[in-house]
């Protein structure tokens, strides 16, 4: 109970949960009507944004006490794990759609 | 100034992912789309690294660590994402899931490593990103493996009980860790072993050819543990990219099940696999199949009026799209007019042949869609069909016990003559029987569809 009561009291916490509530509808409006020649870009174009996980890497990895080996090891590991979605998630998107575009201007 | 310009950064990097979303979701944009988005990740990144403090005002350390990681995961990723083959794209976009996955994981492990008593709400923030985290990790890992030929489809007896019972597990678990009766260790590692053994399970019976529904759901499952590290630290950017992936990746993952006609739950539950033994052995009539040689096919060809190339995985898995178009351009060349009919499932994506043929530089104008594709097969002389099957067999029309029955297909039954290029008899990755194959209209040229369509032009040339 304390848990819901810290949702709705929580300014922070109610500011984030508003946040959610209204991506949702975005991520829904935002896809509405793709042609399913694009669902494949789209999804890997998808797949690199989810990437932004590595933000939460970052600060983990940043925080960690320089003491602590586990947290060290497994936050660098987090590191590259998050770089590898997000970069590797765009290049890929990039490569499928460049072939796209080449095909449009002849 | 200085501590508006993070917050600024995050506003920013949100802004693009939506605007890039969206511009994805349009062919002419679709490439800019993804570069604003890539973009708007940098800064938030960048502005991370530089600007974020905690609430007492320490900023992060480690710097070292932290672009070591960068480089290495910037370098790897690009190598592989730039090496990879057009064919094997799809399981690419698997692994990086994977990997977000994993890196969601992690960070619930080192924050709970920091912080086991933490309070109720951040311990079930934590907990949640796990196990979602770890399922979308352990799944894309499997369905990499099934994409690329490693891991073979496989019925696991009484799935769904077992599958009930992991559930139950972690719903029990993660209730003894939360409310703190067993907060221990060995109860959280267990939450992440379960959820693990779950991801596994939950893909291992789903067949192959439903991999992109798998992939795109999973994808919005490593969305929503990324706006779960949104909520442990209070971070917009994470939470509103991870939900925005969350709920399109559902959408579109809905988007798939209807382009092949299928509901989620028939995708989830009735794998493929299990079905198509009842349902393929049960073709009644099945005669005998003709072959037809190289030379007949090239004359055929070159007589005809209209051919339609109906492409599928096998030309993908053959890397024949550069020799289909020097047929293409042969064929045109001696006034016959050559289409492309584009199944939406063909391949192993949506989209996916579309993008092979582009590779090849085949001309926008010449792929038709499924629909336009049909209309025009009854004024079509010769449907040469390279490498699909599935999307062609006429038991989605006929047989209501056929596992695929109900997805549309291409009607390649309407033309003059049908010519079809696989390996073997083998059915296709459904493992369904094709009566396509024993109608009397149709011939089989059987070989490698690279092999084939070399030896074509060269019979082309020499007519």
């Amino acid at each position: 109970m304390d848990f819901l009561q810290n949702l709705f009291s929580d300014p922070a916490t109610y500011r984030l949960l508003t946040i959610v509530i209204l991506s949702i509808f975005l991520g829904i409006e935002v896809i509405g009507r793709v042609p399913s020649v694009l669902h494949t870009p789209l999804m890997s174009g998808a797949n690199a944004i989810h990437g932004v996980v590595i933000i939460g890497a970052i600060i983990v990895m940043g925080q960690a006490p320089s003491d602590d080996y586990l947290a060290l090891t497994l936050g660098f590991l987090a590191v590259i794990l998050g770089t590898l979605n997000v970069v590797g998630g765009f290049v890929v998107t990039d490569r499928m759609l460049e072939m796209f575009s080449k095909k449009k201007k002849k | 100034m200085e501590n508006i310009i993070l917050p600024l950064s995050y506003l920013i990097g949100s802004i693009t992912f939506i605007v890039g979303l969206k511009m994805l979701s349009h062919p002419d944009s679709a490439r800019k789309g993804n570069l604003v988005a890539a973009a708007g990740m940098t800064l938030a990144i960048f502005a991370t690294i530089f600007l974020y403090h905690d609430e007492q005002g320490n900023t992060l350390g480690n710097y070292p660590w932290i672009f070591g990681g960068l480089v290495i995961g910037t370098v790897l990723g690009t190598l592989a994402a730039k090496k990879v083959q057009m064919t094997a794209m799809p399981e690419m976009v698997s692994l990086f899931n994977g990997m977000g996955g994993a890196c969601a994981m992690l960070i619930s492990v080192i924050e709970y490593h920091h912080n086991p008593s933490a309070d109720k709400g951040m311990l079930i923030v934590i907990v949640l990103g796990m196990i979602i985290g770890t399922v979308s990790f352990a799944g894309s890992i499997i369905a990499w493996g099934k994409l690329n030929g490693k891991i073979k489809d496989k019925a696991i007896p009484g799935a769904q009980i077992i599958n009930f019972i992991l559930w139950a597990a972690l719903v029990v678990l993660a209730v003894m860790l939360i409310t703190g009766f067993c907060a221990t260790p060995v109860v959280f590692y267990g939450i992440l072993a379960v959820a693990a053994l779950y991801g596994v399970l939950f893909v291992m019976p789903i067949g192959g050819a439903d991999m992109p529904v798998v992939i795109s759901l999973l994808n919005s499952f490593t969305g929503v543990a990324a706006a779960f590290g949104g909520f442990l630290y209070n971070n917009p950017v994470m939470l509103t990219g991870g939900i925005l992936v969350g709920s399109a990746g559902t959408i579109l993952t809905m988007l798939m099940c209807k382009a092949m006609n299928r509901s989620l739950k028939n995708v989830l539950i009735g794998s493929f696999g299990n079905n198509a033994a009842s349902g393929g052995s049960s073709s009644k009539e099945q005669g005998a199949y003709k072959e037809i040689s190289l030379n007949d096919t090239a004359v055929l060809l070159a007589y005809s009026q209209k051919v339609f190339i109906i492409p599928g995985y096998g030309l993908a898995v053959a890397q024949a799209q550069h020799a289909c178009h020097e047929l293409e351009k042969l064929l045109e060349e001696k006034g016959v007019e050559v289409k492309y009919g584009i199944h939406p499932v063909a391949g192993r994506m949506p989209g996916h042949m579309n993008v092979l043929l582009a590779e090849a530089d085949v001309p926008y104008e010449k792929l038709m869609e499924m629909e336009d594709a049909n209309s025009e097969f009854g004024t079509t002389n010769v449907v040469l069909i390279l490498g699909a099957n599935d999307v062609v067999n006429p038991a989605a029309k006929e047989d209501p016990s056929s596992p695929i029955y109900g997805m549309p297909i291409l009607e390649v039954e309407q033309a003059e003559h049908i010519i079809v290029n696989k390996r073997s008899m083998k059915p296709g990755y459904a493992g369904i029987e094709n009566d396509l194959f024993f109608k009397p209209k149709t011939s089989m040229l059987f070989g490698d569809a690279k092999k084939v369509l070399q030896d074509l032009v060269g019979e082309l040339k020499a007519l």
